[in-house]
């Protein structure tokens, strides 16, 4: 026979001969921060940092502004000298803009391959499968010029053959840009076990503080000596998701692509425009972030079953009376009923709310979520059928005629809260009366 | 006045008998077809006519004479695509020195010149002493009238 000549193909070879699955992970560098430079280009060398709702504290910084010192998370009123003295462009966040902007450089990659994951505002895992692996960095190089065309943001993307693999080939494009002018793709043993001697254990994607710590303790410094531990220990000490990970480093693939609507939790929380005692505040602005959270839920179609509410004082008046306390109500069936999410976010409150202090902050976390349609019929439930239609109908006219116009009796129907927003750009991209204006 | 719905005589329809017809499973073609049914689902929609790349299109607003040869007048709408390749002869938005503009693109052997379409302004050459970018291309511009 002649195929007895042919020698059974080893390992390698047939490993070789399936088809390759690649992993991108697209960053956008220091997004807030580029979006406004979008529009705003003579701000492209300068310093920006933008600030959280309520203009509380920076959440993102320029590399230029990385490099004054200032941190993330910096207080604005703190950090209100620095940005005068080095003439830092400081900004309001303004949502409307970089969400608009996020959908932008998202359906702009999903041309590139009909596998997007949406990570996060400005981070998308990508997969390919069936690339030849050395042409790949110019498709990639590809995907980088487009987006940057196509939406004026600049992007870090990292390849490999794992997802943990790509989230650190992706910071080794970002850290050394002017080497790898923001794309690095991760092709031979050498450069995955010389990126995870590099990194450090505590930034490995999905190690939290706490393993890091115990790992540490257990002189794991390097994300290469967690690939060195045994796998029973890792099993033991981190459970199969610890597991999961040292088998994405070491190259086998154990995580795909995720549903978008895959969220752990979500969460409504703002700090007021100035400090409020009063119950009947405090309580609207509980409902309202209830009602927020239903929202969020019915728009990727998920329930809840736990109802987290936190309350605290102003941390930042050391001379007032300072309280902080949480609490968590569980629901009686899984709900996305604004209606439900109020009562039990009322009944949450009522737990912690304390007359003698001074609050600035508040926020309402929903948990335990599933999709909509995997409740379990329960005979008794007392879970309201109407209340699926009736939240269809408000969410439909809150659509149509304006955000926030159909509102529930726990909200103020006649107050306009609004964010203390004092450096806001314009929704250049979404209000056509707020669009770039061209001198000729 | 003259009730001009007097003409119309109403009839009560009949429910309450049923006949039965025999099914047609390619349809019942019952006359002439309209050859308009065929195209039901299109009417114009000037977003897909105006926009070709959704992602890339921003949209400005004119302020100012100086391309008034070229339609674009002072309180104009401009459609802006960014991912359109800028070249000699279109007319772009481009960012000078600190200001958007709108202008057409001029390219000569070694320079890059931003032409008005109004005599009272003359041809700016763009140099390297300029803080310069094309912000992307202009493809169509919408007018009140």
């Amino acid at each position: 026979m002649y195929n007895k000549e042919k020698s059974v193909p080893s390992l390698l070879e047939r490993l070789r001969e399936r088809p390759m699955e690649l992993f991108a992970l697209v960053d956008c560098n220091n997004f807030y921060a580029s979006c406004e430079r979008v529009f705003n280009p003579s701000l492209r060398d300068k310093p920006v940092a933008v600030l959280s709702n309520n203009d509380g504290c920076v959440i993102a910084r320029s590399n230029e502004v990385k490099a004054l010192g200032v941190p993330m998370g910096a207080p604005a009123f703190k950090y209100q000298p620095v940005f005068e003295k080095h003439h830092i462009h400081v900004f309001s966040s303004n949502y409307a803009l970089y969400g608009d902007m996020s959908q932008r450089v998202m359906n702009t990659l999903s041309q590139f391959t009909p596998d997007v994951e949406i990570y996060s505002i400005d981070e998308a895992f990508l997969k390919f499968s069936g690339f030849d692996y050395y042409k790949f960095e110019d498709y990639v190089r590809k995907i980088k010029a487009t987006v940057d065309k196509n939406t004026g943001i600049p992007v870090s993307i990292g390849v490999a053959p794992t997802k943990a693999l790509s989230k650190i080939a992706n910071k080794i494009a970002k850290k050394f840009a002017e080497r790898t002018s923001g794309v690095y793709v991760m092709q031979t043993e050498e450069q995955r076990l010389k990126a995870l001697k590099w990194l450090d254990i505590d930034d490995v994607w999905g190690i939290g503080r706490q393993h890091a710590n115990r790992l540490k303790a257990k002189k794991v410094f390097k994300a290469f000596d967690f690939t060195q531990l045994p796998d029973d220990w890792v099993r033991k000490q981190m459970s199969v998701v610890g597991l999961r990970l040292k088998k994405e480093l070491e190259g086998q693939p154990t995580l795909d692509l995720e549903d978008v609507a895959n969220k752990k939790a979500i969460a409504t929380t703002r700090s007021f425009d100035k400090q409020y005692s009063d119950y009947s505040i405090i309580r609207e602005r509980v409902s309202s972030f209830a009602i927020s959270c239903g929202e969020k839920l019915r728009r990727q179609k998920t329930q809840c079953r736990l109802i987290h509410v936190f309350l605290r004082t102003n941390k930042f008046r050391q001379d007032l009376a300072q309280y902080h306390r949480s609490t968590v109500v569980k629901t009686e069936y899984p709900t996305n009923s604004s209606i439900d999410l109020v009562k039990y976010a009322i009944k949450a409150l009522d737990r912690i709310y304390k007359p003698e202090y001074q609050y600035k902050k508040a926020g309402v976390i929903v948990m335990e979520l599933q999709p909509e349609n995997t409740e379990q019929l329960s005979l008794f439930s007392k879970k309201n059928p109407k209340h699926h239609q009736l939240m269809q109908h408000i969410d439909h006219l809150n659509k149509t005629i304006g955000r926030h116009k159909v509102k529930f009796g726990s909200q103020d129907l006649g107050r306009v809260w609004k964010m203390r927003q004092e450096r806001l750009s314009q929704r250049y991209s979404t209000t056509i009366s707020e669009s770039i204006v061209v001198r000729v | 006045m003259q009730n001009v719905f007097s003409t119309i005589q109403l009839y009560q329809p009949r429910y309450h008998f049923s006949v039965a017809l025999p099914l047609a499973d390619q349809g019942i073609s019952a006359g002439f077809p309209s050859p308009a049914d065929d195209f039901l689902d299109l009417s114009i929609d000037l977003n897909k006519e105006l926009i070709k790349h959704p992602y890339a299109t921003f949209y400005g607003r004119v302020r100012g004479d100086s391309m008034t040869g070229a339609g674009l007048d002072d309180g104009d709408l401009l459609i802006i695509d960014k991912s359109l390749e800028p070249q000699d002869g279109k007319i772009a938005v481009c960012f000078i020195d600190g200001e958007f503009t709108v202008k057409r693109i001029k390219l000569d052997k070694d320079s890059l010149w931003l032409m008005p379409e109004n005599k009272k302004y003359k041809p700016l050459k763009v140099t390297e002493d300029n803080e310069f970018i094309i912000w992307g291309v202009v493809t169509s511009v919408i007018k009140n009238m």
